[in-house]
C-alpha cells in the first residue's frame, strides 16, 4: 500500500499528467488513422523514451498505448474502418449507428466504455496479476487451437443471413492466412515462385483492404457520403449524461464485457484483435433482443469498445509478471522495460515495485484522460467527416490508407494486395459475403495451424496423437465451450429448415448493402 | 550508372590502399543512412538496432533512420535488398545467421544468395543454451541424454523457428549423443517462456539471453559457446560435457556487394564503436559481443555453413 501511494505521488506532478496527456492525444490521433497500428505508434515513439527516466518513458508508452487503442473505434464508427485491428468488432454497431445519425452518440458511448474497460483493466492488474499470470501459462499449443475454433464459431454469427456465405468467407481467410512462410516448419506456401510473397498477407493489410476500399467504391458509387448530414444529426444529439445512463444503468453488458476482455486478453498471441469480437459475440447472445446488433445497439458498440480497453492494461499481466507479451504492443514495452535493466518477474513488483505500480496507474491516468480528449476530439473529428462532401472525403481517405499500407512494411506489395482485396471485397459485399469473416479467418486460421501442428509434434510418440488435444482440463473445457458453441448457431439453423421452428430471419442486414444499387 | 561505376570503385579502392583513404572517407557519409530491420519491432534485432542509433548518428554525422521489413523470417526484406538497393553505403541492412545461410537452402525461391552480400560486421551473437524448469527431473545434462536414450522421442524441447540457429543445433545435438529428441517450433521467444511456465515442454532449446531472463525459474543444462557466457557463469558449456557444439545466431549489418571498401570501413568503425558503448547494457541480458569484419565473416559464415548444409541439405530432400 505504501508502495502505491508513492507510486501516486511520484505520477502526479505537472510533468507525468502533461506526459500522459500528450500520449493519450497522441495515440487517439495515431490509431484512428488506418494502417497506423498501436505497435507503430510505440515504434515510433520508442527513440523518445531513451532520453526520457525509467518511469516517464513507460508512462508514454502506456498513453499511446492506450490512446491508440481507443482511436481506432473513430474511423470504425464514422468510416466503417477499424483503425486497429481491435476495433473490428465496433464496426458491426458502431456504424450503422452513424448512418442513423446517431454517430455522436456511438462515439461517446464508445469512449465512456473505453474509460470504464481501461479503470477496470487496471485495476485487475493491480490487484490480481500474479493468480492471473498463472492462468495465462495454462494456454499451451492445444489450448490455442482451441481458443481459435472457438473464435471461428463467431463466424456462424457474423455472417447475417447466410451461414454458408459466412463459411465461405472464414475459409477464404483461412486461405489467405495460409500464404507465405508457414509457422510452424518454414515451408513457403503459395508463393508460387514470385520471392515478396513470402511474408504472406499481413492482417493489417487485408484489413484496410476489406474494410476500406469496398466503403469508399461505395461513397463514390452511391455519389453521396455515408453520413447523413448535420442539420438532421443535431436534433438528434443525446446528451451525454443520458448516454451515460444508458450504458451505466444496466451494466451487466459493461460487466460481462470487461471480464471477458480480462480473460482473453492474457492468453498469449490472441491480443486485442479477438477480444473485442469474443465480447460482441457474447453480447449479442446474451441480448434480450439479438436480432437488434449490427443495426446500431449502442450494447454491441459498448462490448467491443470497453473490452478491447480493458486489453491494454489486461496483456500486461503475462508482460510484466513473466515477460510474455501478451499483445503485439507489448513486445515493445518490453524491450524498454529491458532496455531499463527491469527484468519482468516478481521483482517488478517488490524491489522496482513503485516504478512499476507508478506505470500500472498512469495507464488507469491515461484511461480517465480518454473522456476528456475522446468527448472533445470526437466532437471535432465527428463534425469534420460530416461536413467534408465526399468528394473531399474519399481521396483525402484513400491517400492516408495507401500511406498507412505502405508505411506497415514499406512494401509496395502491401499497398497491391491491399488494393486487390478491396476491390475483390467490394464485389464480394454485392453478393453479401461480408469482410468480418474474411478477417476473423485471416486472424484465427494461423492461430489454429500452429496449435494444431505444435501439439501434433509434441505427441509423436504418443500411441494416439489426437487425444493430446483434449489431454488437459483446460484443454477439455474449451473444447466442450466450441462443441456449445458450434450446436447453438447450428442447431436453430438446422430446426428451422426442417420446419420446426418459425423462419425469423430478416433481410434487412442484406437490403442494407443493396440499397446503393438501385 | 552501374557498369561506369565498378571500374570506378575499383581504381578508388585502389587508391585507398595505397593510403589515401582519408581523402575519400570524407566524403561518406553526406546523406542520411537508412538501416532497414527486416524482422517486426520489438524484437532482438530492433532492440540493438535503437541502442545502436544514436551512437552511429554520432559516429557518422548524419541521421540514421531505422526502418523495418517485416516477413518470411527475413526473406522479404533480404530478397528485395539484394536486387534494389545501391551499392553506396547509405542503405544497411540487418543479417542475421543461420537466416541467410539456411534460408536459400531450404527453399527454392527465398529470393536472395548468401554469397551476395557484403557484411559488414557481426556485432554480437546469442549462443544456443539448453533451458529446463526448475522442477524438472534433469538436473545436468547427462540426466536428460540418459532419459532420452530410454525414451526416444518422449522428451519435447520448444525452440524458435524452423531450421533457425536452435533447431540446428538441437539436431547436432540429438546426432552427436545418438538421442532422438522432439523439436517443437515456437514464432520467437516471447511464448516459449509461457510454454515452459505451463509445462507443456520439458525444456527449451533457445538463446543464452532466456536463460537469464527466466533465471529465478528454470536451469541452464548447456550453452553452445566456446567459453562460458559471461552472464551466466554458472552455466556449463557442450564442449566441457563432451559435444563438440559451438553455434547460435549472430546479427550483423549488410550491404550490397561491390560498396566502396572505404564506405564499409567507416561502417565497420560506427559499429565498433556502438558496441563498445552498449556492450555494459547487452552482456548482462545474456549476448556476446563480437566484432567479426573481413575475411573473419567469411570464415564464420563457412564454418556456420559446413555444419547446418547437411542438416538442412537431408532435411529439404526428406520433404
Amino acid at each position: 500500500m505504501d508502495m502505491l501511494l508513492q507510486a501516486l505521488s511520484s505520477l502526479l506532478t505537472i510533468e507525468s499528467i502533461l506526459t500522459v496527456l500528450v500520449g493519450v492525444s497522441l495515440g487517439l490521433f495515431i490509431g484512428s488513422l488506418p494502417g497506423l497500428t498501436a505497435t507503430m505508434a510505440l515504434a515510433v515513439l520508442l527513440p523518445f523514451t531513451f532520453s526520457m527516466e525509467a518511469l516517464q518513458g513507460l508512462i508514454a508508452l502506456g498513453a499511446v498505448y492506450m490512446g491508440s487503442i481507443y482511436g481506432g473505434a473513430f474511423t470504425a464508427i464514422l468510416i466503417n474502418t477499424p483503425g486497429t485491428p481491435s476495433s473490428i468488432a465496433t464496426t458491426f454497431d458502431g456504424y450503422p449507428m452513424a448512418r442513423q445519425g446517431r454517430a455522436y452518440e456511438a462515439l461517446a458511448g464508445a469512449t465512456m466504455a473505453s474509460v470504464a474497460g481501461g479503470v477496470v483493466g487496471v485495476i485487475f492488474l493491480l490487484i490480481l496479476a500474479p493468480p492471473l499470470a498463472r492462468l495465462a501459462v495454462a494456454f499451451g499449443p492445444a489450448e490455442m487451437f482451441w481458443v481459435a475454433m472457438l473464435g471461428l464459431t463467431l463466424v456462424a454469427s457474423l455472417s447475417s443471413g447466410s451461414l454458408l456465405k459466412g463459411l465461405l468467407a472464414g475459409c477464404i481467410g483461412m486461405m489467405l492466412s495460409t500464404i507465405g512462410v508457414s509457422p510452424i516448419g518454414g515451408e513457403t506456401r503459395f508463393t508460387f515462385g514470385f520471392p515478396p510473397l513470402q511474408g504472406g498477407v499481413e492482417l493489417i493489410v487485408a484489413l484496410i483492404g476489406l474494410f476500406v476500399i469496398p466503403e469508399l467504391l461505395t461513397m463514390a458509387a452511391e455519389g453521396r457520403g455515408a453520413l447523413p448530414s448535420g442539420g438532421e444529426m443535431r436534433k438528434r444529439e443525446l446528451s451525454i449524461g443520458r448516454i451515460a445512463r444508458q450504458i451505466f444503468g444496466k451494466p451487466v453488458n459493461l460487466i460481462r464485457s470487461c471480464l471477458i476482455g480480462q480473460l482473453v486478453a492474457i492468453i498469449p498471441g490472441a491480443g486485442g484483435n479477438v477480444t473485442s469480437l469474443v465480447a460482441y459475440n457474447e453480447a449479442r447472445r446474451f441480448s434480450k433482443d439479438p436480432s437488434s446488433f449490427g443495426k446500431g445497439n449502442l450494447e454491441g458498440v459498448v462490448a467491443s469498445e470497453s473490452s478491447n480497453n480493458v486489453m491494454v492494461a489486461g496483456s500486461m499481466v503475462p508482460l510484466l509478471t513473466l515477460g510474455i507479451p501478451g499483445a503485439p504492443p507489448d513486445a515493445i514495452i518490453l524491450g524498454v522495460l529491458l532496455m531499463h535493466g527491469l527484468r519482468p518477474g516478481i521483482d517488478l513488483f517488490t524491489e522496482t515495485g513503485v516504478l512499476t505500480n507508478g506505470f500500472i496507474l498512469s495507464m488507469g491516468l491515461a484511461a480517465l484522460m480518454l473522456l476528456p480528449v475522446g468527448l472533445i476530439g470526437g466532437r471535432l473529428i465527428h463534425r469534420v467527416v460530416i461536413r467534408t462532401p465526399y468528394y473531399f472525403l474519399v481521396p483525402s481517405i484513400a491517400m492516408v490508407t495507401i500511406l498507412g499500407t505502405f508505411a506497415l512494411r514499406n512494401s509496395f506489395l502491401d499497398v497491391g494486395i491491399m488494393l486487390a482485396l478491396g476491390t475483390a471485397g467490394y464485389f464480394l459485399r454485392l453478393i453479401g459475403i461480408h469482410a468480418a469473416p474474411i478477417v476473423l479467418g485471416l486472424i484465427l486460421g494461423g492461430i489454429a495451424e500452429q496449435g494444431y501442428v505444435q501439439t501434433m509434434l509434441a505427441a509423436v510418440a504418443d500411441p494416439v496423437p489426437w487425444l493430446r488435444l483434449v489431454e488437459n482440463p483446460l484443454s477439455k473445457v474449451l473444447a466442450g465451450l466450441v462443441l456449445v458453441g458450434a450446436a447453438s448457431a447450428l442447431i436453430p439453423i438446422w430446426l428451422e429448415r426442417s420446419g420446426r421452428l418459425a423462419k425469423v430471419t430478416d433481410t434487412t442486414e442484406a437490403n442494407r448493402n443493396r440499397e446503393g444499387e438501385v | 550508372m552501374k557498369f561506369i561505376r565498378k571500374p570506378l570503385v575499383v581504381a578508388v579502392s585502389a587508391l585507398a590502399v595505397v593510403g589515401m583513404s582519408t581523402a575519400v572517407q570524407a566524403d561518406y557519409p553526406e546523406e542520411d543512412i537508412t538501416y532497414i530491420i527486416p524482422f517486426n519491432p520489438g524484437g532482438e534485432s530492433d532492440v540493438t538496432a535503437r541502442f545502436q542509433e544514436p551512437i552511429l548518428e554520432e559516429e557518422l554525422g548524419v541521421s540514421v533512420n531505422v526502418t523495418h521489413q517485416p516477413g518470411g523470417g527475413g526473406a522479404v526484406a533480404w530478397s528485395q535488398f539484394q536486387n534494389n538497393a545501391e551499392p553506396d553505403g547509405y542503405e544497411i541492412i540487418g543479417v542475421n545467421i543461420p537466416h541467410i545461410i539456411g534460408q536459400p537452402i531450404q527453399r527454392s525461391d527465398a529470393g536472395f544468395e548468401t554469397d551476395d552480400w557484403r557484411i559488414v560486421t557481426f556485432f554480437h551473437s546469442t549462443p544456443n543454451a539448453l533451458i529446463v524448469p526448475d522442477d524438472s527431473p534433469y538436473e545436468t545434462l547427462d540426466d536428460l541424454v540418459e532419459d532420452a536414450k530410454e525414451n526416444p522421442e518422449a522428451i519435447t524441447l520448444g525452440g524458435s523457428g524452423t531450421y533457425s540457429a536452435n533447431h540446428l543445433d538441437m539436431l547436432r545435438f540429438e546426432e552427436e549423443a545418438g538421442i532422438d529428441l522432439t523439436y517443437i517450433p515456437f514464432t520467437g521467444t516471447g511464448p516459449l517462456k509461457g510454454a515452459i511456465e505451463g509445462n507443456h515442454l520439458s525444456g527449451i532449446f533457445n538463446y543464452t539471453m532466456l536463460g537469464t531472463e527466466m533465471e529465478d525459474s528454470a536451469r541452464v543444462l548447456a550453452v553452445a559457446s566456446e567459453e562460458r557466457v559471461k552472464a551466466l557463469p554458472d552455466a556449463p558449456t557442450f564442449k566441457e560435457q563432451g559435444y563438440d557444439i559451438v553455434g547460435g545466431a549472430y546479427r550483423g549489418v549488410a550491404v550490397p556487394k561491390g560498396t566502396p571498401d572505404e564506405v564499409v570501413e567507416t561502417l565497420e568503425e560506427a559499429f565498433a564503436k556502438a558496441n563498445e558503448e552498449i556492450a555494459s547494457k547487452q552482456e548482462p541480458l545474456g549476448f556476446v559481443m563480437e566484432d567479426i569484419t573481413g575475411e573473419e565473416v567469411d570464415e564464420v559464415v563457412a564454418m556456420l555453413r559446413e555444419a547446418y548444409e547437411p542438416i538442412l541439405q537431408s532435411a529439404s530432400e526428406e520433404d
